[in-house]
């Protein structure tokens, strides 16, 4: 049973990593908690859930599906609710936070006039699928996740790493205005930090709905609550945080229910992260000096 | 002088004979007013729209038979105790009702209950099953099957058709109603004696139940007990046929809705559950309301609806004994009420005022709820 719950554990783990990812994009480029991420995140689902029972497509199609309708939502965002904010006079840093929790409140209440309310099922062809390795059983689905999230993660640190855009996006990054005098068009560069993390939410969705078999518009807020964890856990603005961050919060999560008391799933999962934030007070990969890169 | 008494003499003799020969036509119906505390606006007002469409349905039936006059008055309560209180006492004091039917919630129940015990007016709840209500006093009825007599019946029912003699439990923790559940399934899997191999937990909006269901499939259980409301329980019935957990679950009322199998599919097929309504049930009693009331309110009958329709009726039932419109009479017509047969089966008062009655068992098999033999 061991090995079946450490696969349950990484599977879920790195659903929360690629949510979690969203956050510390955003964060690190442009100082703000984005808090309609979830909600962005649950309408990747949905178009995913929609694409995979209306029109029999296969996962892969669901997935390009979900990228656009949730990059789509990223630019606008980005357009209607953080760049009107954005170096005004006067507005306080927490206006673009709250704008965002009104996007949230307004996604959520479209997805439940658009989709309704309840559980809807979401239907994949290989949900049963599986093999066995020794004593353990492995399913097609658990293994189909793990290759997508680990693949996105590889492609997100390869691509800030040696792109020309991801190196660009480091340097936004670190200092906007540097950044700015350098000739990088940080405008650019913002646009499309923000629709990069919504695509990697939508992603998520689909994973999630995959996961999990069922979608529902109230699914965006638990999972966004979690993010946030994993990005203060990880370090904020860390993208390598976020996907520690998000493997230590899966796999806690489902040990404590393995061999402890399922009650305490949530809260021992928390406490976890609250025993590590004392000992690393930055996070896992967070700088000690934050006001340093400033 | 004569022949005026002989006169009256047949006169009153024809009386007489014509009196017992035709005495229903003649008598008067026994008219009464009849109280109802339903939620008929705010949160809940479906519930109370359920509820009040059965009573008048019946109301209909029962004047058209003319055993009985029932006027109903009814009062909305908009599901706040302090609503539902000054409503009872309208009721009690200046309507001067016989008899009332409701309050729709069980918080409801706990202040007017006692309202109208202490005024000696016979108060029936038709959906309140928390613990505790007809023990209020000796005026309270109710004719709501409780979970903490559902569950036992299809717990007893599927151990002995799947031959069950190990479950794993898994409820949701933060939900009185789940929880209350999760008690009355441990407490009948004592009762029989089953071997429990293992009780989990889940929380409300809970994504990811593979932990549990992992930890379950290990200890290799006869069947799982799940205390679940329908949109959780759904969710894991789906994941745990995933995974390969075929074994017979056995849910509570709250599993029982036909959304679990709009969102759980084919995996629904094995779920156990204990309801006092089953819409689908072959007798001509049920058929025959389903039909009435489909086609007077454009949907089908609920539970709720069910369980007013009888309530009026068995109170109907209690008015023809008392005969005349007296509280303590009627309050004594009603807790002699034994195996009244309506449309949610044989129905007794136990000694407590409390249901007496055997809930259906029934089962998904073929993506439907069918009867579970």
């Amino acid at each position: 049973m061991f090995f079946e719950q450490l696969i349950n554990g990484i599977t879920l783990g790195s659903i929360y990593a690629i949510v979690a990812l969203g956050y510390t994009l955003v964060f690190g480029v442009l100082d703000i908690i984005n808090m309609a991420h979830g909600e962005i995140f649950m309408f990747g689902a949905f178009v995913g859930m929609l694409l995979i029972s209306y029109f029999e497509a296969p996962v892969l199609l669901a997935l390009g599906g979900a990228v656009l309708v949730t990059a789509a939502m990223g630019l606008l965002l980005e357009r209607l609710a953080l760049r009107p904010l954005r170096g005004k006079k006067g507005a306080s840093h927490l206006a673009s936070l709250i704008s965002t929790i009104g996007v949230s409140i307004i996604l959520e209440n479209l997805a439940h006039h658009l989709f309704g309310a309840g559980n809807k099922p979401f239907p994949t062809s290989f949900a049963d699928a599986s093999f066995t390795v020794g004593s353990t059983t492995v399913y097609l689905v658990q293994v189909i996740i793990l290759v997508i999230a680990v693949l996105l993660m590889v492609g997100l640190s390869l691509w800030l790493r040696k792109a020309k855009a991801g190196k660009a996006l480091r340097a936004t990054a670190e200092n906007l205005e540097t950044a700015s005098l350098l000739g990088i068009n940080t405008g650019r560069i913002i646009v499309s930090t923000v629709v990069v993390a919504s695509a990697m939410g939508g992603i998520a969705g689909v994973l999630v709905g995959m996961a999990f078999n069922y979608v529902n518009n109230q699914m965006g807020l638990p999972m966004g609550l979690k993010g946030l964890a994993i990005i203060i856990l990880g370090g904020m603005g860390s993208v390598n945080g976020a996907m520690a961050g998000g493997l230590i919060l899966g796999l806690a999560e489902t040990f404590v229910v393995a061999y402890g008391n399922s009650g305490y799933r949530d809260a021992i999962a928390f406490v976890a992260i609250i025993v590590i934030l004392l000992i690393r007070p930055q996070g896992i990969f967070g700088q000690a000096l934050p006001e340093a890169k400033r | 002088m004569r022949k005026i008494s002989k006169f009256f003499l047949t006169a009153s003799i024809l009386a007489l004979v014509l009196a017992q020969a035709i005495p229903a036509a003649q008598a008067a119906p026994v008219a009464a007013k009849i109280g109802v505390i339903s939620i008929i606006t705010g949160a809940g007002a479906a519930y109370g729209e359920a509820i009040t469409n059965g009573f008048k349905m019946a109301r209909d039936e029962l004047n058209a038979k003319g055993e009985v006059k029932i006027e109903l008055l009814i009062e909305d309560s908009s599901g706040k105790q302090e609503q539902a209180l000054a409503a009872a006492q309208k009721l009690i004091n200046s309507q001067q009702v016989t008899a009332i039917l409701g309050p729709t919630l069980s918080t409801e129940m706990k202040v007017v209950g006692p309202e109208a015990n202490a005024s000696g007016v016979p108060i029936m709840g038709t959906s309140t099953t928390a613990a505790g209500i007809t023990q209020i006093g000796k005026y309270v009825f109710r004719n709501s099957l409780p979970e903490s007599l559902a569950i036992p019946a299809s717990v007893k029912k599927a151990v002995a058709k799947y031959n069950i003699k190990s479950v794993a439990m898994l409820y949701g923790n933060d939900d009185v109603f789940t929880k209350s559940g999760f008690d009355s399934m441990k407490k009948a899997a004592t009762d029989l004696g089953l071997k429990v191999t293992t009780i989990e937990e889940f929380q409300k909006g809970q994504a990811d139940y593979k932990a549990q269901l992992t930890k379950i499939k290990a200890t290799k259980p006869d069947a799982v007990f799940c205390s679940a409301l329908y949109e959780e329980g759904a969710v894991i019935l789906s994941q745990a046929r995933k995974m390969g957990i075929n074994q017979p679950f056995v849910g509570g009322n709250g599993f029982n809705s036909p959304k679990v199998i709009d969102i759980a599919k084919e995996a629904a097929n094995g779920l156990v559950v204990a309801t006092p309504w089953f819409a689908d049930k072959n007798d001509p009693q049920v058929k025959a309301f389903v039909q009435k009331y489909e086609k007077a309110y454009g949907k089908k009958p609920d539970q709720f609806a069910a369980q007013a329709y009888d309530a009026l009726y068995i109170m109907g039932e209690a008015l023809k004994k008392a005969g005349q419109a007296d509280r303590n009479k009627m309050r004594d017509a009603l807790a002699g009420i034994r195996n009244y047969n309506g449309v949610l089966g044989k129905f007794s008062f136990d000694a407590e005022r409390d249901v007496v009655m055997d809930p259906n068992v029934l089962i998904i098999k073929d993506g439907k709820f069918q009867i579970f033999n």
